[in-house]
């Protein structure tokens, strides 16, 4: 396949039906709608399934009725519609079926706007839903990486039968950008042994989120647990840019990872040494890798578009006397190179100070 | 030496388990699962069929049938049979709700399913209370009717009034059949059998959406022992909650 010019949202969803997708159902909100008007032809001249929902509520319900079936299907959303969407996950997680959600985020909290934002880190990485579960969440910086990313998520989801989130900010989803698809899969025509299919043959299966014995759900969230420990060991995921012999170590996923590189190049012509350490999952977060980089460097400073969120896994990477930097936008600000340099100038002056 | 010839005029359906239910002594479910257990044995399709059990007190449904079963959230069933039937045309995809799960949390899903014409089965079990959670008042508790959270009655001028499902949704064009029964005696019973016939026959068909409302009883939060539930039923529910088709369509009818 040829580099053609894809715009994020688009090239995400090619990627999804080039791995597989055999259902999508989605709501539209901005700035993820694309994502869904793509889908709503794809899909339906390739013969599969696509439905636009009532509701993110029966979006994410619909999904969880075809996992439980064990055929490939996603969602896509953005801020507000996710928050619709955890009752689901919540119960899709402890059904320990597969699923693919697309969140591109914007500015909040409430309506918002729908400027590209970073303040659902939280949302994905901690409060996906209620109860206790990780969704293993990937943050891709680059259209390419997007598409990269969600073309394996299914695989991944299958993987450990959990929900994969691929998690970007507005501009991810918006700006348009050369990227190179994967070769179209064939459909999957294999049966989970424990997928619902009719129980011709056998005795039925059931695939149930309720455990009214304490000891029972025990036994479910330990296996989620063990799941939780599996995914930290084996997919932890991370890119560094001018990392090697930084002083100043800027952490910063998605669209912030790639501002904070041109940020590094700034600064090493200015004969400051930063680098920049960006993190692709987010959950698991690569706080090992980091924390051995942090070593060698001297400071870290946490950039993101919101108030700081990352910042407390970073914080719990290092520990509490590294001395941890921040420097934030909300509200759907997208910062520029120039305020990025200078806080990492600023950093810089301090430590020459010291 | 006479010859002895029985012939088996009853026995537990195959597509029911061989369990003892959850349900309380007096409570219509049984007579519910039983019914489309029979119909689901009668159509030959066990093998093929996947349940979606609601919230409430038939969430444990999955364990009385012997078809493959998944668990909803509160409300959302038709949701998860939307996707399934989407995916899976040739299974037969049910939903088994209760007045709460379908008629006020899940209004939106119901409402939408119906509307798009979803190719499913829909069970509506109507006690006009919440059973599970220990008696509050319900989308379809009557008029002055008292509640664990309607103590004096339901006051329409601050609870509103009951919600007539099978009336609301007769008026969307995706519902092919919808039909209110009751589970209060053996004739009626026998109705509601075929009602719950006609409904699969007209998903199995692919006439579009098809639900049947049962009216049912709950002895232990209305208080009442088993026969006074019926009778209650019976005498309270049924001129509210009328009996009959509200929607046939015209290929529903050549079935």
């Amino acid at each position: 396949m040829a580099r053609e010019l894809w715009k994020g949202n688009e090239a995400l969803a090619e990627a999804a039906v080039r791995a597989g997708v055999v259902a999508y159902f989605g709501y539209p909100i901005t700035p993820q709608t694309e994502l869904l008007e793509y889908l709503s032809l794809r899909m339906v001249r390739l013969g599969r399934t696509f439905l636009q929902a009532e509701s993110e509520l029966a979006a994410i319900n619909m999904v969880y009725g075809v996992a439980c079936t064990g055929v490939r299907v996603m969602t896509s959303s953005s801020s507000p519609g996710i928050s619709l969407m955890q009752e689901g996950l919540s119960y899709i997680a402890a059904s320990e079926v597969p699923v693919v959600l697309v969140d591109i985020m914007r500015g909040g909290p409430g309506l918002g706007n729908i400027q590209p934002s970073q303040g659902d880190y939280f949302q994905v990485t901690r409060s996906c839903g209620h109860g206790d579960f990780r969704p293993l969440v990937l943050a891709p910086a680059t259209v390419q990486e997007g598409v990269d990313l969600v073309y394996e998520a299914f695989d991944l989801a299958e993987k450990y039968r959990t929900v994969v989130i691929v998690v970007a900010d507005g501009n991810i989803g918006q700006m348009m950008e050369p990227a190179e698809m994967p070769p179209m899969r064939d459909i999957s025509t294999e049966q989970p042994d424990w997928a619902l299919v009719g129980a011709d043959g056998r005795s039925h299966r059931i695939i149930t989120s309720l455990f009214l014995s304490a000891e029972k759900l025990e036994t479910l969230n330990l296996r989620l647990q063990a799941k939780v420990q599996r995914v930290r060991e084996n997919e932890v995921r991370y890119r560094e840019h001018r990392a090697e012999d930084a002083d100043i170590l800027m952490v910063g996923f998605g669209t912030m990872g790639r501002i904070a590189q041109t940020a590094a190049d700034m600064a090493r012509q200015k004969g400051i040494r930063a680098g920049v350490f960006r993190p692709v999952s987010l959950f698991p977060f690569p706080s090992a890798a980091l924390e051995t980089r942090s070593h060698q460097a001297r400071r870290i400073l946490v950039v993101e578009m919101s108030a700081g969120q990352m910042l407390e896994d970073v914080r719990l990477a290092v520990g509490k006397d590294y001395p941890v930097e921040f420097y934030g936008r909300m509200g759907g600000v997208i910062p520029l190179p120039d305020e990025v340099f200078d806080a990492v100038e600023k950093i810089h002056a301090e430590m020459c100070h010291d | 030496m006479t010859e002895v010839t029985e012939e088996l005029v009853y026995q537990r359906p195959e597509s029911l388990t061989q369990v003892h239910t959850h349900y309380c002594p007096g409570c219509t479910h049984g007579t519910a699962h039983r019914l489309v257990g029979e119909v689901l044995d009668e159509l030959n399709v066990r093998g093929r069929t996947i349940g979606i059990a609601p919230v409430g007190c038939s969430v444990l449904a999955y364990y009385y049938f012997d078809v493959d079963f998944a668990e909803a959230a509160h409300g959302r069933a038709p949701a998860m049979a939307t996707g399934m039937k989407r995916t899976h045309p040739d299974k037969v995809i049910f939903t088994y709700q209760g007045d709460g799960d379908l008629a006020a949390i899940g209004t939106g899903e119901i409402v939408h399913a119906a509307g798009r014409g979803e190719n499913i089965t829909v069970i509506f079990i109507n006690n006009a209370i919440y059973g599970m959670t220990g008696g509050q008042m319900a989308p379809t508790t009557l008029e002055d009717q008292k509640t664990s959270s309607s103590p004096l009655g339901r006051d329409v001028s601050i609870a509103g009034y009951p919600l007539r499902m099978c009336e609301l949704l007769a008026t969307l064009d995706g519902a092919a059949y919808i039909s209110r029964q009751s589970l209060h005696d053996v004739r009626h019973i026998r109705r509601a059998k075929k009602a719950i016939l006609t409904a699969f026959k007209t998903q199995m068909a692919g006439l579009g959406f098809s639900m049947v409302e049962l009216l049912s009883t709950c002895s232990t939060n209305w208080k009442m022992d088993p026969v006074e539930s019926l009778e209650w039923l019976r005498d309270n529910m049924i001129p509210y909650f009328p009996l009959g088709d509200f929607k046939v369509a015209e290929a529903v009818k050549e079935l």
